[in-house]
């Protein structure tokens, strides 16, 4: 029973970090029919901003507030990488809509470009430069309509950029001067430390369960409770779905389509923004770190099926509690006097990585019974 | 007519006979070293031509060529590997001693034998392909979905591969420079240049087998499920069966690619299957221009070159240089550098040439016009040919852009040239 | 009485619980043309779908020359000798006017034949005759995307007779064509009945008094009564349903 309940755990844990991962990627192939192969930068990024914040909160002036800084980093993660994913959708892929392979492909520049980004470019000038870009686009919708009317529109609106290029400026400097680590190019692995309250395991009926990883499922569930009410009950949400279904009608019926594919992305690359923050609890953060979770994505993208919020956490944990149960070998802890061939066959599949070999050879004989996944479309449409 | 024909033909004849003296040539011409690139380059090709049938010609975008690359590249290694290993303790290759392995695995036995690897090359991931490809098809999985299933399939063998110490030497891989082919060295100069040789014989082999493949109605049929698959089922095609042959037959040729790179570059190692080698050779393809087989031969070459030229001056801007790459070729030039050739890209060119230089040559005309109203005033602004200047840059921005009207008019489909009536049906 | 080429005995389709077909039965006689009518959403498009193995029928069956079609790919059952034309013309864009008549025509359609195996010179012929039928004999090089829309309509047609089937399935053949080509669509559609069995499905009134064939109406997935284009234009529930509206739309 323990046992059992153990394995449960694990499996959700891992699930939990896999559906956070995916969910982002889920949502944008779901709404718009695009694979962004760069979905694992914005993770990274995600990542990177946890580690960069909780340097900050290790500054004197912060140190109290020390134990909350995953407070802030979760936000903060969503709008760098937010901003990542949306300056991606205005620049490339709003030019490639209606062409997915092409997407592909694009995207996977913008991977190459971002992952040798972090490898170059200091953080804190990074941090400097996303500053100045959120600032950028953020003030224009901040300051009042009214000033951007008229002759000295064009003015404001370089005196805004001006002022966003200070402030980033400042920034970079700012950390570059009081935070030594990351006022250099490093590519190396860093190691984000989780406060004191996130450390050891929480006991309960004879089992330890490690707190990040609650921590983590907590996350998640709020994240899918979210999503799932923004996209079904929220006025945005009804206007995404409406653009998914018709575009050109939701066009006509006075919908910003335009203004729906920002926000649909936005809210994507956000999400893999805060599955960063999850990550980097877990272990270390790389510039190779989205490339370990995106394959994982899209097994989760495959199973679960297109446009289906349940499809993508049903196979979220489907596959974390299999991942577990192969790679951990708990079959042989089960029963274990089953026979000697069979036993042999779960020890070699029982590592991490053989056991995503085994997860990947049982999808493929998923789906040739259920080929379009777990919860497949229906009707006239599907294949037009 | 057929003037024209012939001599298109005698450009052909001196094309061929240019590329022929190249590769004969080549051996004396470029440093070992260069010598050694150029012909794991164009085993590359041989992997680009293989990917342009599948995505250039039929749509299938594989992001896991590099399985079967590895596959092939494994077979000659373990052949190479078990052929020099008689002198060695228990008659098994050495790395197995590190892991205290006795005996070959079952698995090795069959590659003792030249002629079983020289057929296991292509034929197993052939037939690898085809099996994965057919379950997928099957069930009418395409697009998108296909892409990333390949992709988790490559990562999937790459960590399968990894892990395996004790059957191929994991991570490491099987090295082939110490081994010996016919009482030579692997990596001895002569070898090599007898395997660029041979490389450059596969190359073209292989791309006048695609050639015919895709020029006759098969190829059709191919684009066919490219543009519109289910439409073709209507017409009584069963597109699973054609694209588990293609997919196959790419897969083959990337185990040949994956063999001949394995000699040239001295090991086959799970590297092979990294997720980035397998995109990258899908990008070769995509500048080159899907859909012509020179442009993937091509592609793969030049790109592999201004990669290695780019890593050993600058190593940091590779990567931003190929992410570049990747938006620049899928945003702007979709057709690839060939495509855009063949297409109305040098026509559109030069037509905008022609069109700047007529406004170039306006702008002077009005100049040099002004300029003759002045020099009544002052009379020695004529005696530095101002004018002349003027009316000969005309000249030349009218003659341009007429060469450019004439060149766009080329591309234009036909339309009645030769006097036909429009037909409505 | 001959027994039937074609036959749907109860089919009805759920989408998820809208049943877009319910306890349809329609049988074709060897060689007739017969005109499909009805509303938008009557099922039109559904029911082309299961004959040609596109959409599984729910509960029913379809029997075609004394065997089911049921559970058969759509490639088999186009080699049986159903051919279609779909609502908007689709034709290989990328592949010239040839090219599209020479894969309709080519036989056997495997890809062994396809690449040993060069047109025969019956075949060729063939290719040339249907290009002179749909008049497109100058265009034979041209790309099948630089067509008009009028000539893809044409150019579809030409393959689906190429494909030589005995049941012909056209949906809206008429579409965005001149009032001049619609009636030689029709003159071509009843030139081809005799020979082939013509099923069309059409909005266009004229043109289906122009076919001079019996007429089926469908409402709400269901045949709502058969007859000639003057008895069904009689019948009250039709006129109710579908000519009320109809007429008014074209004013």
């Amino acid at each position: 029973m323990q046992l059992l309940f153990e394995s449960l755990f694990n499996g959700v844990a891992i699930g939990s970090v896999l559906l956070m991962a995916a969910l982002g990627l889920a949502i944008v192939f779901g709404l718009m029919g695009v694979i962004n192969l760069a979905h694992g930068e914005l993770i990274m990024l995600g990542a990177y901003t946890t580690y960069v914040v909780q340097l900050i909160f290790k500054l004197p002036a912060l140190q109290p507030l020390y134990n909350c800084y995953v407070l802030v980093a979760i936000p903060l993660a969503f709008v760098v990488s937010g901003v990542v994913g949306i300056l991606l959708e205005r620049t490339v892929i709003r030019r490639l809509y209606g062409s997915p392979l092409e997407t592909l492909l694009a995207t996977w520049g913008v991977s190459l470009i971002l992952q040798q980004f972090v490898r170059s470019v200091p953080m804190a000038y990074a941090a400097g430069l996303i500053l100045a870009l959120v600032s950028g686009f953020g003030l224009p919708l901040l300051l009042p309509s009214g000033w951007f009317a008229g002759a000295r529109a064009r003015l404001i609106r370089l005196g805004s950029w001006a002022f966003s290029a200070f402030l980033g400026v400042c920034l970079a400097g700012g950390l570059a001067s009081q935070i030594d680590r990351i006022a250099r190019a490093d590519a190396r692995n860093v190691d984000v430390t989780a406060p004191q309250w996130m450390r050891g395991g929480l006991e309960m009926a004879d089992m330890t369960f490690p707190v990040p990883r609650l921590v983590i499922i907590v996350m998640t569930v709020m994240a899918v409770v979210g999503v799932s009410w923004f996209l079904n009950r929220s006025v945005w949400g009804m206007r995404i779905r409406a653009v998914t279904q018709n575009r050109s009608m939701s066009d006509c019926l006075g919908i910003p389509t335009e203004t729906v594919d920002v926000l649909t992305f936005g809210i994507g690359s956000g999400l893999a923004g805060v599955a960063g923050v999850a990550v980097s609890l877990l272990g270390s953060v790389g510039p190779n770190v989205g490339g370990s979770y995106i394959v994982g994505c899209f097994m989760v993208v495959v199973l679960g099926g297109v446009g289906n919020l349940y499809g993508t956490v049903l196979a979220s944990f489907a596959i974390g509690v299999l991942t577990d149960l192969i790679g951990a070998g708990r079959l042989l802890s089960v029963w274990p006097d089953m026979p000697a061939p069979l036993a042999s066959a779960v020890e070699f599949f029982a590592t991490t990585s053989m056991a995503q070999v085994m997860v990947f050879a049982l999808i493929v004989v998923f789906l040739q019974f259920r080929p379009a996944g777990l919860f497949p479309q229906k009707g006239r449409m599907v294949e037009a | 007519m057929f003037q024209s024909l012939q001599q298109r033909r005698w450009l052909l004849v001196c094309l061929w006979v240019l590329i022929v003296a190249a590769i004969v040539a080549a051996p004396a011409i470029l440093p070992v070293f260069r010598l050694n690139l150029l012909g794991r380059f164009l085993s590359l090709a041989i992997v680009a031509l293989g990917i342009d049938l599948i995505w250039g010609f039929t749509g299938l975008l594989s992001l896991g060529q590099g399985i079967f690359f590895a596959l092939g590249g494994y077979a000659a290694a373990m052949y190479l590997q078990l052929s020099n290993a008689g002198d060695l303790p228990n008659g098994i290759p050495e790395f197995f001693g590190l892991y205290g392995v006795k005996e070959l695995p079952f698995f090795w036995h069959p590659f003792a034998s030249p002629w079983f690897t020289l057929v296991a090359i292509w034929l197993i991931p052939g037939v690898l392909a085809g099996v994965l490809g057919g379950l997928v098809f099957r069930n009418r999985i395409k697009g998108v979905y296909f892409s990333i299933l390949t992709q988790a399939a490559l990562l999937v063998f790459y960590n399968f591969f990894n892990g395996q110490q004790k059957l191929i030497n994991g991570t490491n891989g099987l090295q082939t420079p110490a081994t010996k082919l016919f009482g030579q060295y692997v990596g001895s100069d002569l070898m090599q240049r007898w395997f660029f040789w041979v490389t450059a014989v596969v190359v073209i082999l292989i791309w006048a087998l695609l050639r015919w493949v895709v020029r006759g109605r098969f190829g059709d049929v191919l684009i066919a499920i490219r543009d519109d698959e289910p439409r073709l089922r209507f017409a009584g095609y069963n597109p699973t069966l054609f694209k588990t042959l293609v997919f196959g037959l790419a897969g083959a040729l990337a185990g040949i690619g994956g063999a001949l790179y394995t000699v040239q570059s001295g090991s086959a190692s799970p590297q092979f299957m990294e997720v980035p080698m397998s995109i990258d050779m899908v990008i070769w393809v995509a500048v080159g221009g899907r859909g012509t087989l020179v442009g993937a031969i091509l592609g793969a070459v030049v790109i592999n070159f201004a990669k290695s030229l780019v890593s050993e001056a600058l190593p940091e801007s590779w990567l931003f240089i190929q992410g570049g790459l990747f938006i620049l070729v899928v945003t702007a030039l979709p057709e690839g550098v060939i495509g855009w050739f063949r297409g109305e890209g040098p026509g559109n060119w030069l037509n905008r040439l022609g069109y700047c230089l007529n406004i170039l040559g306006n702008w002077l005309i009005r100049w040099g016009n002004a300029l003759i109203r002045q020099s009544t005033a002052f009379p020695w602004l004529n005696s530095l040919g101002i004018n002349t200047l003027g009316n000969w840059l005309i000249g030349w921005g009218h003659a341009l852009n007429s060469v450019g009207i004439v060149r766009r008019i080329g591309t234009y489909p036909r339309l009645e040239l030769e006097g036909q009536v429009e037909v409505q049906p | 009485m001959r027994s039937a080429l074609l036959e749907l005995r109860q089919i009805t389709v759920s989408f998820d619980g809208f049943l877009a077909l319910r306890d349809l039965n329609l049988s074709l006689q060897p060689g007739e043309l017969r005109a499909v009518i009805g509303p938008n959403g009557a099922g039109k498009t559904t029911f082309l779908d299961v004959i040609t193995g596109k959409t599984a029928p729910t509960d029913g069956d379809v029997v075609f020359k004394g065997r089911s079609l049921l559970g058969r790919p759509e490639h088999r059952i186009a080699r049986l000798g159903i051919g279609r034309k779909f609502q908007s013309p689709r034709v290989f864009e990328k592949l010239s006017v040839q090219e599209n008549l020479a894969l309709a025509v080519s036989r056997p359609k495997q890809p062994w034949s396809l690449l040993f195996q060069r047109l025969t010179a019956g075949q060729r012929d063939q290719v040339h005759h249907l290009m002179s039928i749909v008049n497109l004999q100058n265009r034979a090089d041209w790309a099948a995307g630089s067509l008009s829309h009028g000539q893809k309509q044409w150019l579809e047609i030409a393959m689906l007779v190429g494909q030589d089937p005995d049941l012909l399935l056209v949906d809206e053949p008429v579409a965005g064509l001149t009032d001049e080509e619609t009636d030689l669509t029709a003159d071509l559609l009843k030139s081809l009945a005799g020979d082939h069995t013509v099923l069309v499905i059409e909005h266009d009134m004229e043109f289906i008094r122009r076919l001079e064939s019996p007429v089926t109406v469908l409402h709400q997935g269901h045949v709502l009564c058969e007859g000639t284009m003057d008895q069904v234009q009689a019948d009250p529930r039709v006129i109710e349903v579908y000519l009320g509206t109809s007429e008014e739309e074209n004013g």
